[in-house]
Order: C-alpha cells, then structure tokens, then sequence
C-alpha cells in the first residue's frame, strides 16, 4: 500500500473555502471544541477543521475533497450519540450534517417520508401525523437526534419491542461514497436486486458512507394507546413480571422498566406520578383498537397484579400517556441532577437473564463503589445502566470505566452482546474483541476495505483494526498540524 | 460536565459560580431540539449546549476571545432550553455570568461599545426613552411605511380611576412600557378597581434592572434593581400587598430579585421579599376571581402569544389562555408555543436579522388559524410582533378591559 499524500491544514482549508461559506467552516480552535465531543463527553478530540455543509452537493465536493487529499471524515448528526460514534479525528475533518434539515417529501399514500439527514426523528413524526402516520423507531433522545444519526447507529427505542429498529423502518438512503460519488441504496418497494445493502449500511457508524437521504416507512397512529403504569417492590418482581408479559403472547407496544435510582431522577424533572417508594417502576405500552386494547390491559393488570405490583395505574388520556413516557424518555440526562457525569452502556441480554444481571451488576456497584441507575428496554432485553461518576476525578473515571467494561462482559457471558442500539463508536472496540472471534473481525475489515480502501470514513471507530491494516496506521500521523 | 477551572479564576466568585453551574449538564442535547437559534442555523455553537461548551473553555483556558462572544451575542436568553433539560441545568444564570465575563476577557470594538451603551441608557430610563420615542411617533405619518412600522403608534390610554380601595397593590410602570405602551397599566388599573384593588405606582420607581444586566452590565443593572426596592420599600411597609407587573420580561427578573442581591448584605433581605411579593398581572386576575368581571366573550378567535419570560422563567405558560378559555373566549389553534418572537429586549436591535427570520416564523405559527387578533403579555413582543403583523397585536389587559370597559 502506498503512503498517503501528505497535506497541510493550509491546503485543507483553502480547498474547503472554495466550498462552503464562511460560516460554515470552522478552521479556529476556540470555535471548534464545542464539536469535540458528542453525547459521551469522556472522548474529547479536536479536529483539524468542522465542515458545516448546507447542501448535497456541498457535502459532496466536501468529499471529493477529502478523498483526494486523503482527509479522514467523520459524520456528525446532532451530537446527541451515547459511543462517542461522532468524535472528531484530529487529522481529520468534522462533517456536521444539522443543517441539511428538510423534510422534501411526505408520501401519505405509500406511508413514506424522504427527508435530509439532519431532520430530528420526532420532527418526521410531527410533520406526518396530520397524516395520521407516525415514524416508528423512537430513541429516547427522539427530541434532539437526527434521522442520519439513527442510521448511523441503527438506532431503537421504546417502540422498537413491536415495530422493529432503524433497519426495519427504512426503504432507501442515498449516500455519498469515500470516494466521493453520490449513490442510492435501496429502493422504494420492500425488497431490491443484489445483496441487501441497506442492512449492511444501516448500523455502519459512518465507515461505510455519509448519509445525505432517507426515505423512511411510515405507520399508521394507532386508534389507541394506553399505558400501564407498575411499581414493584424488587426489581426480581419486575423482571419476572416482563417476562410474564411476553409469555402471555402479548406484544405490547413498549415495555420498559425503571429501578429506584431512575424512578427519583425521572421524577424529579417530569412529575409523572411515578412511585417513588418502588424498587422498579414498569411501563407497559398496548396499542391497536379499542377491543384489542381493552382486552390486553386487562391481561397486563392481572399479570402485574399476579407478580406483586404494589401500585398499578392505567393512563386515561393522551396526556398522561406522553406524560409517562417523558418521564422514561428523559431519565438518562435527569440522572445528571444526581451526578455531574454518567456513563450510559447499552448490553443488551435475553430476557431470562435480565434479574440475573441486574443483581450482579448492583454487586459490582458495590464493588467498584459507584452508583448505578438502571433504565432500559425490558421487552427486549436491552440494558442500559447509567453510572454515575464525577468527570473532575481521573480515578473515579477509570474505575467507571472498569465498571462499565464488566457490565458488557458480563452480557457477553450470558449471551447477549455489548450493545442494542447505541453503537460501538469508540468506546466500546475492546469489548468487539469479547464479542467477535478474529476471523469475524477480519471479515468486518474487509467489508470496510471494499467500500473504504483509503480507510478515511470515521476511522479509528466500530470495528477495531487489527494489525492486517498497516496502511490505517501510516495514516494519522503522517498530516502536519495547521 | 466537570470544569477544571484555570488558576486565574480561583478567586473568582462569578467563575466559581459558573463551574458549579455547569456541573449539572450532561451534554446530552436535549435543548437543541428547542434552541431558535440552534433550529435557525443548525450550528452547535448556536446552541444552548454549544454556548454551555464555549463557557466551560473559558473557565479552563483563562480566556476567550470575538468567537465566544459572537455566539453569546446570539443568544435570546429565552430560556426555552430550561425548560426542555432533564438534568436541570439553570443556563440563564450561567449565561447572565459569561457575558459579564466575556466584556473583559474579549473587550468589544469602540463603536460596538459606545452603541451598547447607548442602548442600555435609553432603554433604562423612561423619560430617557419617552423623549427619544415622541418626536418619532410624531413624524411617523411622513415617514416611509418600512420606517414608520418600527416606531409604535400612539395609544389612547384613558382614564386611571381615582377611587382609594383598603386593598393596594404597586404596578412597575417599567420604561419602555411606560412610553410606548401606557394603555396596558392604565387597563391593569381599571381592571383591578373593578376587583376592589388599588393599583399604584411609586414615583422613583425605575426599570426593572433587565435591559443592564442581560447586556452584561451587571453593576448598572443592580442599580436599577436596588433603586427599585428603595422606591418600593415605603409603600411595602404601609401595607401594600405585592408588586405586580404587567410586562413578564420585566416581572422575571423582579421574580429575582433576591437570588442577584443575595450577596448584598444591605438588599437581601429586602430583595428577598420583594421577590416573594412580585405578582404577574395574570397571577392576580386568576386569583381574586374572574367570574367578579362580568365580562361577556365576543366571537373573536383570538391567538395567544406566550412569552419567554411567562413560560420559560416564570413558569406560567398556561395563566394567560387560562384566564381566557374560563371566560370563555375562542383560542386560534397556534404552533410552536415555546419558541421564542426574536424580539428578547434589545436581540430584535443588536440581531436584527435572525430576529426578523424568528418573527415571521412565530407569526406563520401564530396566524395559522386565522385568528382576529393575537395577544401577548408583554411590551416586547407586543412591539415587536405588531410591526410585522397582519392582525392586531394587543396585551391581552387591554384587550379584557375593552371587553369590560371599552377600553374606559
């Protein structure tokens, strides 16, 4: 392999100026830190320069640019990412994508939307439900996160127990490859010739392409959604009260479960009603008609009555409804009112495990002397423990991050893997090694090689690069500092 | 976030402060989602939690030059972004404390200087103010309609009555208020003689300290506030019941009063109270009893703007459509209630651009339903949004007491 073509952050840039506004590129470094992290604030890095692109075509020559100078790249949606997925690289070039923010196309009949990559994911609910549609997948952070983001990191959320994740929910995207050339992947019916691409792009944290298009599926609102609301006095109960949910052949529309650290922070911000004396709070979604519905509640009551709910509660309008779930939807940044930093992981387990690992990792609490909130997706098995550790204390930091290290071995063990829905990024490569024999990993550097071979396109993040990637190793240091 | 604050500032109780503040974000995102000025121009640095970052660089690099300042410029302070974060970080305090700091560290050019500060002087005093504004509202029918939108129209203000009730309450009069707008206290009065109050004014009485202090003169802005409470400690003592004010921008920051003068040995307590004693206009409507002003709803749909300072720092988004569904008036169905018009005190003169593209988004919002009239509970928006308008734009006080009174 040959070396790269050293270049000068001068050069970078001018090339760059003849692109984009003034504005929109971000060559100073006081300017640039607030790009130099995402929603994981522990990887910080500042990048050679942040693009801030307005148009398709702009994102394109961005990186025609890059692939000529041979300039890594890494796409940035809203910054809210939980695996530092969009930190900069420090030879490289920031590509923010919040301000191709345009819904082009609502198609109620065939129940698509095609929209930019910044468009938030509530935003396409928003703008679709005068439609009486709505867009599936809901992560928490649905408020702020851009739809490019949530195919970036194949993003879940509540809804995603019944209607599937990112994967599920899309049609097509168009791309701009490394090398700089616009591509469309997919198409607008339910299945396309060749190997299925998208599954292969959607969940690809930025290594594969820059997302500049989405066309979305959309579903119908349901005519109606009730929640049930449980507290339970252990977390046992609670999770032996999914399970009995599932079984029952009840696929409700979300499942989640809250243990008592959450509860309080949850409550604190929303004022939902959550039970603050519960160990574990259990919020069951169940959609569909109105018989169908009624039928379920009632089966869900009698299963959380059965299991030893302590306080039960049915919401009665739409109001209380999204008042619940705001509560759930914001836990993870209302467990700052509690500490000034956490560190959310994302192991995801079979269900029968789920008391199992919840006790041990109350054990490693204890053991690594650190709170831990835990928030997650019950109905799926997804965990998503928040422990909280003060960022200003470098020992504090590395005994979170030993923490955190265990909890996704330990989902590993007991065969699970190390995330659901958040995405490797950078925080969670070693674990990849846990995961993935070295041949499966070998297999993963090829993929990235055949759309990739310069390896430009967030480098450094997803898949861990073994020693067969000489040429990634050249790379960094080779650029001289501007 | 933690802040490892640069040796410099170890002494500094405002940098002390703001690390402390910025300790309880979590850098999760939340309030871009609500930020107009992130949603305007899809940039981080514009974004509450961009600008968070921008402050936790000052405090660590002992520095910070035009591009910090820049963006703090751009922010509205509308503090929609409290109202979203989950982790219940106070922003507005923070940033109140970086733009102090940051007239120092990035010293603005002369003219910018001498240009804020014209600004604060005018649009603090009111007989500054109402000497600046009357020969333009008497040019304004020779003047280009572009020129003349920009200069509020005379108002027919009419009587204050002269009955003494047992029960008085003080109105801040505020200085803009007073000149551009007098008709929404003198229907403030006539509202409230009619519920059995009293409602005066204290002649020395000046502006609420906010045009100073949000243009990081905090010393000026102080002044204001402590000449306030001298002005109103007389008539608290002879048995006046609250401090009511009828602009929510101004009545915010009297709301407090008592945290900015908490380390003023001679004010606090007095500023404490006065904070206890501070009333919305809707506050005391909705609580001595609608029902006592016999008002009799017309047809008109009407939209209701909310105001920043009514739903994001006071938290009393609903007292206004409140008072006006329980009465028993048509609402305009409206979008986008928390973003912010772009008028935020003097953003809609030093950003005039980003403030114009915000008022026409929140009037599309706003006469989405076609509405006969929209109204508002606060000078600066009132002014700003019936520049531009193609309805009325009214504080909804004087729009119930033309309902009550005739406007008499």
């Amino acid at each position: 392999m040959n070396a790269p073509p050293a270049f000068s952050k001068q050069a970078l840039a001018s090339a760059l100026r003849a692109i984009l506004p003034a504005e929109c590129l971000v060559e100073d470094k006081e300017s640039q830190r607030p790009f130099e992290c995402d929603g994981l604030s522990l990887y910080r890095e500042l990048p050679l320069l942040v693009a801030l692109p307005e148009t398709v075509e702009q994102v394109q020559a961005i990186m025609q640019c890059c692939h000529r100078l041979q300039v890594p790249v890494v796409a940035r949606g809203s910054g809210t990412g939980l695996c530092a997925g969009a930190m900069p690289h420090p030879e490289g070039v920031l590509l923010g994508l919040s301000k191709l923010n345009a819904i082009m196309e609502i198609d109620p009949q065939a129940r698509t939307a095609r929209v930019q990559p910044g468009v938030t994911n509530l935003s396409i609910s928003e703008a679709v439900a005068p439609h009486g549609l709505y867009y599936g997948p809901d992560p928490s952070s649905q408020i702020a996160c851009s739809i490019g983001g949530n195919v970036a990191e194949n993003s879940g959320g509540v809804h995603c127990l019944k209607y599937g994740l990112t994967v599920h929910n899309l049609l097509s995207v168009e791309m701009i490859t490394a090398q700089g050339e616009r591509v469309e992947l997919g198409s607008s019916g339910l299945d396309s010739p060749g190997y299925d691409l998208m599954a292969l792009v959607t969940g690809s944290e930025g290594l594969l392409g820059v997302v500049t298009a989405v066309t979305v599926k959309l579903l119908p609102l349901p005519e109606v959604a009730r929640v049930v609301m449980a507290g339970f006095d252990s977390v046992r109960a609670a999770g032996d009260a999914v399970g009995a949910v599932i079984a029952a052949g009840i696929i409700p529309a979300g499942l989640e479960m809250m243990d008592a650290l959450a509860v309080q922070a949850a409550e604190d911000f929303a004022h939902a009603g959550y039970p603050r004396d519960a160990q574990a709070v259990l919020l069951c979604e169940l959609d569909g008609t109105e018989q169908e519905v009624d039928q379920h509640i009632a089966a869900v009551e009698r299963i959380f009555t059965e299991g030893g709910a302590t306080t039960l509660r049915v919401s009665a309008s739409d109001a209380e409804r999204a008042l619940l779930w705001k509560g759930r939807k914001s836990a993870f940044p209302a467990v700052g009112r509690m500490s000034p930093d956490y560190y959310c992981m994302d192991g995801t387990i079979p269900r029968s495990q789920v008391s199992h690992v919840l006790e041990e990792i109350s054990r490693l609490s204890t053991k690594y002397q650190l709170r831990c909130a835990n928030v997650f997706h019950a109905g799926d098995g997804n965990l998503h423990p928040l422990i909280m550790f003060d960022g200003g204390c470098a020992e504090q930091v590395a005994r979170a991050e030993q923490f955190g290290a265990e909890i996704l071995e330990l989902s590993v063990a007991v065969g699970g893997c190390i995330t659901g829905e958040h995405g490797v990024g950078l925080e969670k490569l070693a674990q990849m090694e846990s995961q993935f024999s070295i041949a499966e990993l070998h297999q993963f550097e090829d993929i990235k090689h055949a759309f990739d071979p310069a390896l430009t396109l967030n480098p450094g993040k997803g898949i861990p690069i073994l020693k067969r990637c000489q040429e990634y190793r050249a790379l960094p240091r080779k650029h001289q500092h501007g | 976030m933690h802040v490892d604050l640069h040796p410099r500032y170890a002494d500094d109780a405002a940098a002390t402060e703001a690390s402390g503040l910025i300790s309880a974000c979590v850098h999760c995102g939340f309030c871009l989602a609500t930020c107009p000025t992130y949603l305007d121009s899809g940039d981080e640095r514009d974004s509450p939690r961009g600008r968070i970052y921008l402050l936790k660089q000052l405090l660590e690099a002992g520095e910070a030059g035009p591009a910090t300042r820049r963006h703090l410029d751009r922010c509205l302070t509308c503090r929609s972004c409290e109202t979203t974060c989950p982790s219940g970080m106070q922003y507005g305090k923070l940033l109140d404390i970086g733009r102090g700091m940051i007239e120092t560290e990035a010293p603005r050019p002369f003219l910018e200087r001498a240009w804020r500060r014209a600004l604060r002087l005018v649009f603090s005093r009111p007989a500054l103010f109402a000497m600046v504004l009357r020969p333009g509202q008497w040019l304004r029918p020779l003047l280009p309609p572009a020129l003349a939108r920009k200069i509020p129209a005379p108002q027919t203000v009419g009587p204050r009555p002269d009955r003494q009730h047992a029960r008085r309450m003080l109105v801040l009069e505020g200085c803009v208020q007073g000149a551009a707008t007098p008709a929404t206290n003198a229907a403030a009065t006539r509202l409230l003689d009619s519920l059995g109050i009293s409602l005066v004014a204290a002649p020395r009485a000046g502006c609420c300290g906010a045009v100073n202090y949000h243009l990081g003169a905090h010393q000026q802005g102080l002044d204001n506030m402590r000449a306030n409470i001298d002005a109103w400690w007389p008539e608290i003592e002879a048995g006046a019941e609250a401090i009511v004010s009828s602009a929510t921008g101004c009545g915010s920051m009297i709301a407090d009063y008592g945290k900015l003068l908490a380390s003023d040995p001679a004010y606090a307590d007095k500023a404490e109270r006065i904070a206890q004693l501070h009333k919305d206009i809707a506050q005391v409507i909705a609580t001595e009893g609608l029902a006592k002003l016999k008002l009799a709803p017309d047809a008109r749909k009407i939209a209701v703007h909310v105001p920043c300072s009514q739903q994001h720092a006071l938290g009393q988004g609903t007292a206004v459509t409140d008072i006006l569904q329980g009465l028993g008036f048509q609402l305009a169905v409206t979008r986008d209630d928390h973003l912010c018009c772009g008028s935020a005190g003097t953003y809609s003169i030093l950003q005039r651009e980003r403030s114009e593209r915000l008022r026409r988004n929140k009037l599309a919002a706003l006469e989405t339903d076609k509405p006969a009239l929209i109204v508002t509970a606060n000078v600066g928006c009132q002014l700003h949004l019936g520049e531009d308008s193609s309805v009325p734009v009214r504080h909804w006080v004087e729009f119930l007491d033309e309902v009550a009174h005739g406007g008499r």
